[in-house]
Parts: C-alpha cells; sequence; structure tokens
C-alpha cells in the first residue's frame, strides 16, 4: 500500500467522522460544512478527469456546475408551483424527486459538455483556456438577463428535494447521500484511469502523436472525457443548489471555474483525492480567515501564491511524496 | 476554531444581572465587506453599530460576517449563524439576489430578519412572511417616486433604462407606473457594463426631454462621467443610489444639479437626524449616506422593539416591531400591512457645499407612500 | 434609424475596440513573448487607474497623472515579474492561471486597504471634455477621439519597435527559439522583466484613460480582462495586428449587435419584451463570435502558435 493510499484513506475517513461526531455533538452547522466539502470536492473530482488525466485546463467548468444546479432549481421550481415544465410537443412535469433532478443535471450538463468540447477541443493550450472561460461567460450573461427563471435574483427552493427512504432536511442524511455519491464516484475515476480508455488517455496527453500512430484518434478521446468531467461537475451542481435551496447565476461566474481549480491545484493536480483535501483545506481557511480581518482575502491569496510557486504536488503531494514511492 | 467576530455592544461596565429583565438578543449581520460592493455594506454595518454603541444596551450581542457578495455563501452564513450561534434576528444584506437566496429559508425557522437594503417584490407582495421586516424601501419605491417628480417637473417624453437583471426591469416598470408621460426609448444595458457611447447616442437621436435611469454602482459612475461628456443637456433623473454620499465624491462635477429621490437626506430637518448626522461624522469621519442611514433605522427599530418586549416571545417580539416605535432620521415611519416601510419619498438636488459634493432637499414627490406588492400579501 | 446615428454607432463600435486594444496589446504581448497567461493583467489597469486618481487629486495635473499611470504599472510589473511571474515560465498553464488568480485577490484587496473601499476620483481635463462637430454633423466626444487616437498611436509604436528596433528583434527572437536568444548571449531573464513591465505600463495607461470615463474601483480590471482574452484568442495569440483586428471586431459586434438586435426584435416583438430579449442576445454575441472564428481558424486570424 502506497503512502498515498493510506492518506486518501484517512482523508475518506476524516470527511465521515466530522460530521458523526458533530451529530453526536448536537453541531449541525459542521454537518452542513462537510456536506459543502463533499459536494464541492465531487465537483473538482470531475475537473480534475479533464484536468489531470486529460490536461484539459478547462477554465469553464462552472458553466456545468450551474447546469447543474438549474436543473435542480427548474425543476423543483415547477414542481413547486405545480405547472407543467413545458406542454408540447410532451406535457413535462417539474419534479422534487433526487434521482430525476440528478439524472436530469447528468445528462444536460453532459449534453452542454458535447457541444463546448466539441467546438472547443479544437483548440488547444491558452486557446482553450480562453474559449471555455468565454463559453462560460456566454452562459453566465445569458442566466442574468434571462427573466423566466429568475434572472440575477436565482431561484429559491423552500423544501429540499426528496430522495426515497429519506428525510433529506436532516443534515446527516443529507450529508450520507452526497457522501456515497463522493466515494462512488472516486472508485469510479480511479477505475477509469486504470482502464485501456484512462491509458490511452493519459498517451494522449504526453504525446498525441504516439497514439495517433495506433490508430487512436486524441479527439475522440479527450471529448468522451471533456463529456464525463462536464457531466460529473453538473451532477455536483444539482447537489450544491440542493445544499442550498438556492441557485443563481453566480454559480456559473469564473470565479467559481477559478475555485473549482483551487481546490484542485491545493490538493494535488491528478492526485485522486486531492479535490478533496483541496475543498476541505479552502473551507476550513475560508471559515478561520474570515473572521480575521476584512482584507483576509489578501491572506488567502498569498498562502495560494505560496502552494503555486513551492508545493507543487499540493496537500496530497506533500504528505505522500513522490507518487511512485512506496513505504 | 474561531468562527466569527463577536462584538459585544456592552460600551460600559454595567452588569448584565442588574438591567437586563429579559435575555440577551443576538443579532447575526451578513453584509458584504470585502470586493468591489464593500463600500454599501461598510455603510450599513457603521450605520448599525452607531445605534447600538448609543444605545449601550448590554442585552444586544451581534456577530458579523462577511457574504463577499456571493448568494450561498450567504445561505451558509446564515445556516451557521442559525444552527450554531443560535441567533434570534438576522439583518445586513445589501443585495436583493442575496435577500432572495437568505430570507424565505431564514423566516421559515423562525427566526426574524430586519432588511436594512433589499426590498425585492416577491419579498413584499407573494412571499411576504410575518417574520420578515423592510426598514429600508420596496425596491420599486424610489423609481415610482422618481415617475411621479418627473410628472410634476414637466416631462412628458423620458427615454429610461436599466441593466437587464431582475432589479432593473423592477426599476423600469416603478418608474411607468407612476409617469404619466411618453417613454420616448427604453434600453436594458448589460449589467456591470462600463461603456455606454451607444445608450448615449440612441438618447440624443431619440429627442426625449428628459432621461431616467436606475444603473447602481460603478455603472452609474460611468454613466453620469459620460453623460457629462456628450453634451447632452437632457435633464436626468434617478433613484438615489447613483448619488448617494459615498460614491458622489467619485463622479464629481458630472452629477451637479440632477434630481434624484430617496426617502432620506442629511437636512431633512428633524432633532433625530442632526443627531445622526453630528455623531456619525464624529464617529466615522465623513457624512454618513442614505444606506448607513437605513442601517441606523434598522438598530433603532430593534432597540425600540427589545424595550417592549423579549425577543423569545416571537408574537409580542413581532407586535413591538410592527409598532415601529422609534424615531426613524428619515421623520414618519410606519408600516404597511406587509411590514414594508409607508413613508414619504424626498427629491434631493446634487449640489457642491465648500469641496465636498452631497444633495439638498428641494421637495417631496410621493406622501406616505406604500408599495404596489402589499395587496398580493396574505398575512 | 438614421444614417447619422448608424454612422455614430459605427465610430463607437471604433472606440470601443480601441478601449480593447489599449488593454489587450500589453497582454499579447506577455502571451506572446513569454508563453505566460496572466489574469492579473486586469490588476495592473487598476493599478494604473488608481495612481493616476491619486496623483491627479494631488496635483490636479492630467498629463501628470497619465505618467504616473504608467510608471505605477511598470513598477508592479516588474516587481510581480521578479517575484512570482519569473517562477512561472517553465510551468504548465494551470499553474499560470492559478497563480495569478491568486494575484487577482491579493492586488484587489491591497488596493482596497490602501485606499478604501469607496471608488475614486478621476476626470477628463477641460481641455479635453465636451463635444466635437464631426464633418456630416456628429456631435462627438472629443476625449473618445482621443481615445482612438491614444489607440491607433500605439498600435504604430508597437508595430515599429517590433519590426524596427533591436528589443524588437530579441522579443521576435524570443518568441520563436527560447533558448537560441539565451545562448546569443542575450539576458533572457532581464528581457522578460522588460517584456513584462512593458505589458504592464500599456495595461496601466489603458486604465487610467480608461478610468477617467468610467469608474475607478477595486474590480474594475476584471470586465476588461475578460473581453481582451476574448479579443488576443480571436486575433490570434502574440500577433499586434491581430490583437487590433480583433479588437475592432469585437468592438464593432458588441456595439452594433446592442443596437441592431433590439431594434431587429421589436419588428416582431412588444417593445419592452424585444429590449430585454435583444440585449440578453447582444451580450453572448462577442462568444458567438469568438466560437466562430476558432471553429474555422482554431489559432486565431493571426495566430500561428498556442
Amino acid at each position: 500500500m502506497t503512502r498515498e493510499t493510506v492518506i486518501n484513506g484517512l482523508l475518506a475517513l476524516l470527511l465521515l467522522g466530522v460530521p458523526l461526531w458533530a451529530y453526536l455533538a448536537d453541531e449541525p452547522f459542521l454537518i452542513t460544512l462537510a456536506t459543502k466539502v463533499a459536494i464541492l470536492a465531487l465537483a473538482g473530482v470531475g475537473l480534475n478527469i479533464a484536468l489531470g488525466q486529460g490536461g484539459l485546463v478547462s477554465l469553464g467548468h462552472a458553466a456545468f456546475f450551474g447546469i447543474g444546479g438549474y436543473a435542480m432549481g427548474i425543476l423543483a421550481s415547477h414542481a413547486q408551483s405545480y405547472t407543467p415544465l413545458a406542454e408540447w410537443p410532451w406535457t413535462i412535469e417539474g419534479s422534487n424527486s433526487m434521482p430525476v433532478i440528478w439524472i436530469t443535471a447528468v445528462v444536460t450538463s453532459a449534453l452542454a459538455a458535447l457541444v463546448i468540447g466539441a467546438l472547443s477541443l479544437r483548440t488547444s493550450g491558452v486557446y482553450f483556456i480562453m474559449i471555455t472561460l468565454a463559453f462560460g461567460q456566454m452562459l453566465y450573461y445569458f442566466a442574468i438577463s434571462w427573466p423566466a427563471y429568475g434572472g440575477e435574483d436565482g431561484l429559491s427552493i423552500y423544501v429540499r428535494n426528496g430522495f426515497p427512504g429519506l428525510n433529506t432536511l436532516d443534515p446527516i442524511q443529507f450529508f450520507a447521500i452526497t457522501y456515497v455519491i463522493l466515494i462512488a464516484t472516486l472508485f469510479f475515476a480511479a477505475r477509469l484511469t486504470r482502464s485501456p480508455f484512462g491509458l490511452a488517455l493519459n498517451a494522449a496527453r504526453q504525446t498525441s502523436e504516439r497514439v495517433e500512430t495506433v490508430g487512436i484518434v486524441p479527439y475522440q478521446l479527450r471529448l468522451t472525457v471533456f463529456v464525463i468531467s462536464g457531466a460529473i461537475t453538473g451532477l455536483a451542481g444539482a447537489l450544491f443548489a440542493d445544499l442550498n435551496r438556492f441557485v443563481s447565476p453566480s454559480m456559473l461566474s469564473w470565479h467559481t471555474s477559478g475555485e473549482l481549480m483551487i481546490f484542485i491545484i491545493l490538493g494535488g493536480t491528478a492526485r485522486l483525492f486531492g479535490p478533496l483535501a483541496g475543498a476541505a483545506a479552502f473551507i476550513v481557511l475560508e471559515q478561520m480567515l474570515g473572521g480575521l480581518s476584512d482584507y483576509w482575502h489578501i491572506h488567502l491569496g498569498l498562502l495560494l501564491l505560496v502552494v503555486v510557486l513551492f508545493a507543487r504536488g499540493g496537500i496530497i503531494g506533500t504528505l505522500a511524496g513522490e507518487e511512485v514511492r512506496h513505504d | 476554531m474561531k468562527l466569527s467576530a463577536l462584538i459585544l455592544a456592552a460600551t460600559t461596565a454595567a452588569t448584565a444581572a442588574i438591567t437586563a429583565q429579559a435575555e440577551p438578543v443576538k443579532v447575526g449581520m451578513i453584509t458584504t465587506l470585502s470586493g468591489g460592493g464593500a463600500s454599501l455594506g461598510l455603510a450599513i454595518r457603521d450605520g448599525f453599530m452607531l445605534a447600538v454603541k448609543q444605545a449601550g444596551n448590554p442585552d444586544l450581542e451581534i456577530i458579523i460576517e462577511d457574504d463577499q457578495r456571493k448568494p450561498d455563501l450567504a445561505v451558509q452564513l446564515a445556516d451557521k449563524m442559525i444552527q450554531s450561534a443560535k441567533v434570534d434576528v438576522l439583518t445586513g444584506i445589501v443585495w436583493s439576489n442575496l435577500a432572495m437566496a437568505v430570507v424565505p429559508s431564514a423566516t421559515a425557522q423562525g427566526k426574524f430578519y430586519l432588511s436594512p437594503n433589499a426590498g425585492p417584490s416577491l419579498l413584499a407582495g407573494k412571499g411576504c412572511h410575518e417574520n420578515y421586516f423592510n426598514v429600508a424601501w420596496q425596491n420599486d419605491n424610489l423609481h415610482e417616486a422618481a415617475g411621479a417628480y418627473a410628472n410634476t417637473a414637466g416631462f412628458s417624453n423620458t427615454f429610461i433604462l436599466a441593466p437587464n437583471y431582475p432589479a432593473g426591469h423592477d426599476a423600469l416598470a416603478g418608474f411607468k407606473r407612476t409617469h404619466e408621460g411618453e417613454v420616448a426609448g427604453e434600453l436594458f444595458t448589460k449589467l456591470g457594463q462600463t461603456d455606454y457611447a451607444s445608450e448615449l447616442a440612441q438618447i440624443r437621436a431619440s429627442g426625449a426631454d428628459s432621461v431616467f435611469f436606475f444603473l447602481p454602482g460603478g455603472m452609474g459612475i460611468s454613466f453620469l462621467k459620460q453623460f457629462a461628456d456628450s453634451g447632452i443637456e437632457t435633464p436626468l433623473v434617478g433613484p438615489a443610489f447613483s448619488f448617494d454620499q459615498d460614491i458622489l465624491q467619485a463622479v464629481g462635477d458630472a452629477a451637479m444639479g440632477v434630481h434624484n429621490t430617496s426617502q432620506w437626506n442629511k437636512d431633512l430637518d428633524n432633532p433625530a437626524n442632526m443627531a445622526f448626522v453630528e455623531a456619525f461624522q464624529a464617529e466615522y469621519g465623513r457624512l454618513p449616506s442614505l444606506i448607513a442611514s437605513q442601517g441606523y433605522d434598522t438598530a433603532n427599530l430593534l432597540l425600540s422593539a427589545m424595550d417592549k418586549a423579549d425577543v423569545k416571545d416571537a408574537d409580542s417580539f413581532r407586535e413591538a416591531l410592527r409598532a415601529a416605535d422609534f424615531t426613524s432620521v428619515r421623520g414618519d415611519f410606519a408600516f404597511g400591512a406587509n411590514q414594508h416601510p409607508v413613508q414619504d419619498i424626498y427629491v434631493r438636488e446634487v449640489i457642491k457645499e465648500g469641496d465636498v459634493y452631497t444633495n439638498k432637499t428641494v421637495g417631496v414627490a410621493l406622501t406616505d407612500h406604500a408599495d404596489a406588492y402589499v395587496g398580493e400579501c396574505k398575512m | 434609424m438614421s444614417l447619422l446615428l448608424f454612422v455614430e454607432q459605427l465610430l463607437n463600435g471604433l472606440q470601443f475596440g480601441m478601449t480593447l486594444f489599449l488593454t489587450a496589446a500589453g497582454l499579447t504581448l506577455v502571451f506572446g513573448v513569454m508563453g505566460l497567461i496572466n489574469l492579473a493583467h486586469g490588476s495592473l489597469f487598476m493599478v494604473g487607474a488608481f495612481a493616476a486618481a491619486a496623483v491627479s487629486a494631488a496635483t490636479g495635473s492630467f498629463l501628470l497623472a497619465m505618467a504616473a499611470s504608467i510608471a505605477a504599472a511598470a513598477a508592479a510589473g516588474a516587481l510581480v515579474e521578479v517575484v512570482v511571474i519569473r517562477r512561472l515560465y517553465r510551468r504548465d498553464h494551470l499553474d499560470q492561471v492559478l497563480a495569478t488568480f491568486a494575484l487577482i485577490m491579493i492586488f484587489s484587496e491591497a488596493t482596497r486597504w490602501l485606499f478604501g473601499s469607496f471608488p475614486l476620483y478621476l476626470n477628463i481635463p477641460t481641455y479635453l471634455s465636451g463635444p466635437v462637430t464631426l464633418p456630416g454633423g456628429i456631435e462627438y466626444p472629443l476625449y473618445r477621439l482621443t481615445i482612438i487616437a491614444v489607440g491607433l498611436l500605439i498600435a504604430i509604436g508597437l508595430f515599429l519597435l517590433i519590426s524596427r528596433t533591436r528589443l524588437g528583434i530579441q522579443i521576435r527572437a524570443g518568441e520563436s527559439d527560447r533558448e537560441m536568444i539565451a545562448a546569443l548571449g542575450i539576458d533572457i531573464s532581464k528581457l522578460y522583466t522588460i517584456v513584462f513591465a512593458l505589458g504592464a505600463a500599456l495595461a496601466g495607461l489603458a486604465g487610467a484613460m480608461i478610468g477617467a470615463i468610467q469608474s475607478v474601483q477595486v474590480g474594475m480590471g476584471e470586465p476588461v480582462l475578460i473581453l481582451a482574452f476574448v479579443v488576443i484568442v480571436i486575433g490570434g495569440i502574440g500577433s499586434i495586428k491581430g490583437v487590433l483586428i480583433g479588437s475592432i471586431l469585437v468592438g464593432m459586434t458588441n456595439t452594433m449587435g446592442g443596437v441592431l438586435l433590439p431594434a431587429f426584435l421589436r419588428l416582431f416583438m412588444e417593445n419592452s419584451a424585444a429590449t430585454a430579449a435583444g440585449s440578453a442576445l447582444a451580450t453572448m454575441l462577442i462568444y458567438i463570435l469568438m466560437a466562430l472564428v476558432l471553429i474555422v481558424k482554431p489559432t486565431g486570424l493571426y495566430g500561428a502558435r498556442t
């Protein structure tokens, strides 16, 4: 067992242990924070698949996060007001069932990723970063000025959506849902890396020409991984909207894309549990620094800078050392 | 883990046990203290804390947190204040979209929310709640007043513009609700837009006899500067937001003489207001702004209710709030059926006093004005 | 719409394009020469505007304020290059994005700490204010004409700098082969500092010139930054010609789209709804333009490298 595996296991246990302790100690807000960590980590895992494995630096993943959020907001608001979503060509009713919302979020964000990816992947390098950023901004401005679903005010949902057999309004039960999804997705991501697809993708990231000579088209590989990545981030968006019982265009802003990226770098790029470590560290910092001074962003910025410049493997890299090292 | 900046509002060392017959009231203030919108949050905080300091009530405990203008963060801060700090009252939010994210769930959990600034139409109408009190205005109010002023000023053909987002749509609807003249042209600009050359060309070409605009924050500063530079002579009218004390200095001469509508001004002739303006200047070294006056009134409303009722007895505390038994710096103040203000709205003109740009009250646009949504509120 | 108004709107599009060019020129230089993606360019824009506002308030001179904006932004740029940026050239784009994102946070809050949360005053001098009458009877603000002129001057200056001077030769050499230029005995790290400071100075000047007709406040650089990126991607990274053409294209699309789309929709819809829908579509137009350009030419109109 490598040191990284041990650290990963400890992180997973910690994320489970803190809310359980908080539940016993009657500190519901800690559970809410842990849920936020789990959801943001999930979004980060999505981005990490594109970024770490595919080498696709997307600065527009907020688009998928937001689409997932709006999938929840739109379905739930129609369910709340008992108005159908569409009457033609079929009657589509709103829904306040989490599984239905999740599937909608995954499908819509995957479709969006397919379109954005198909166009953006024609470019590479800096152009790719910029065009994903631009698509993200396009959706952001659209959401602000589109009045049907609240525009900049966003959409409030008064009751959290339901999951069969569970009371989602109970913080610990909602946390359990997000935790299970996160762990399942991490498992999937680990399998993906070791699959023939993941290996080919890794090869395409390192030397694109070489995989072409064996008959694999890198464009298709990258598009596939971009769609998977977008779908996972979209699912996280739906959960995040449910956590806050609220969705607004700020989920789509480029600051959100930047923050998702911060989680990954802070935790360790291309490390399986990097987004989890990064999201947890970010939330703890936000909670601790926020009370210290009005200008706490300076401290956060400096800290980020130090991590990027001097601690290159992020938290997990620093703790686990080189990836190949065995204990 | 140190979670928050706790500010204990005891100015004297008097022990709480002697004076307090009620339990201490815990107030959670969520407002914008960092980033580009920080000036508004700071004004609310400063106004609010001035009133708290003046009252010296040791039974009042205030927790202040920065929402960074992010709705999701505001929701989590509210959760934290309700779940872990167990506050009784929430207040402080600057922006409508953040209020929409926080208020419905906070009031549903039995907490009081006192709004020092935002007044989205939903919370005044269909979404009104017995625990939600707005101490500033319903979002449309100042625009309706601008429409009324345009009538008395004899403007019959007005060009109107606002950013393309819900508050912008409300602004133009509010203006048209009271304005009796024609609309020479109607424009929605991009939220955060900084260059208005194209809009100015359309205004010039429209032949309008007046221009109504709602462009809060930096947008208004940009628009006013560019309007002044364009040489268009058409009179401007707008709500107070682009002419508030804190940003007027950045606009400078470009704002001179513009008429704007506000429920407060620093020259309103009542003793409470004079004392407020003087104390604010002494405390912070600058003139108070409209939004600071709203923060100040919010705190005084809360203090007045604390004198009458125990916050743990929600029904009587609510009655005490509803009575609005405090001396507002804007003069007469009462709540309507939807717990939004019924108040006079004044017309102000931008002038220069020495080196400082400020406003002078020149008239009343609407008296005892309530909002258009009160009928939709089933409480 | 009258022909006169149409022409005036074209002029506005050109003018908006020039303000974009002022901002994007420095960014593309840094992109092209060092291969560095600098999100903090908008912060240097802000530094220029704040420096100009401070000096203008102290001295009352607009020209001194402009000079201060160039000096302050160049100094901030050189400092940032030496302390942070030079460690990033050999890193991947991800690290560059993150480090410069962190710089935005530091710059924004440090500015707020120094200057307070309220917007600052910076206005155009009396000799540049007010409109002039152009041939054909269009009343157009003199200051906006000045911006167009300054933009053109800087474009010409940059062309000359790159094609005619020793520094320009080194810059071009650095763009095509980094190792070779170091082998030729040119101090590459000094060259990079100079180029970065030059890019920063251009951003600072842009911030001050544009700040005079906008709001000088924290965060003012961010909306500009994203448009500048769009411009560069359309024009092709590293190409001054590309950035000039990209700026004008984006400026025209933005302005004319904002004018024509709502007018077009009013033919079919009720006035308010058409205005709202047209404006919503217009904000998306430049991104659609960018997507179209990249579908046809994945490295932008005049770009060679990625």
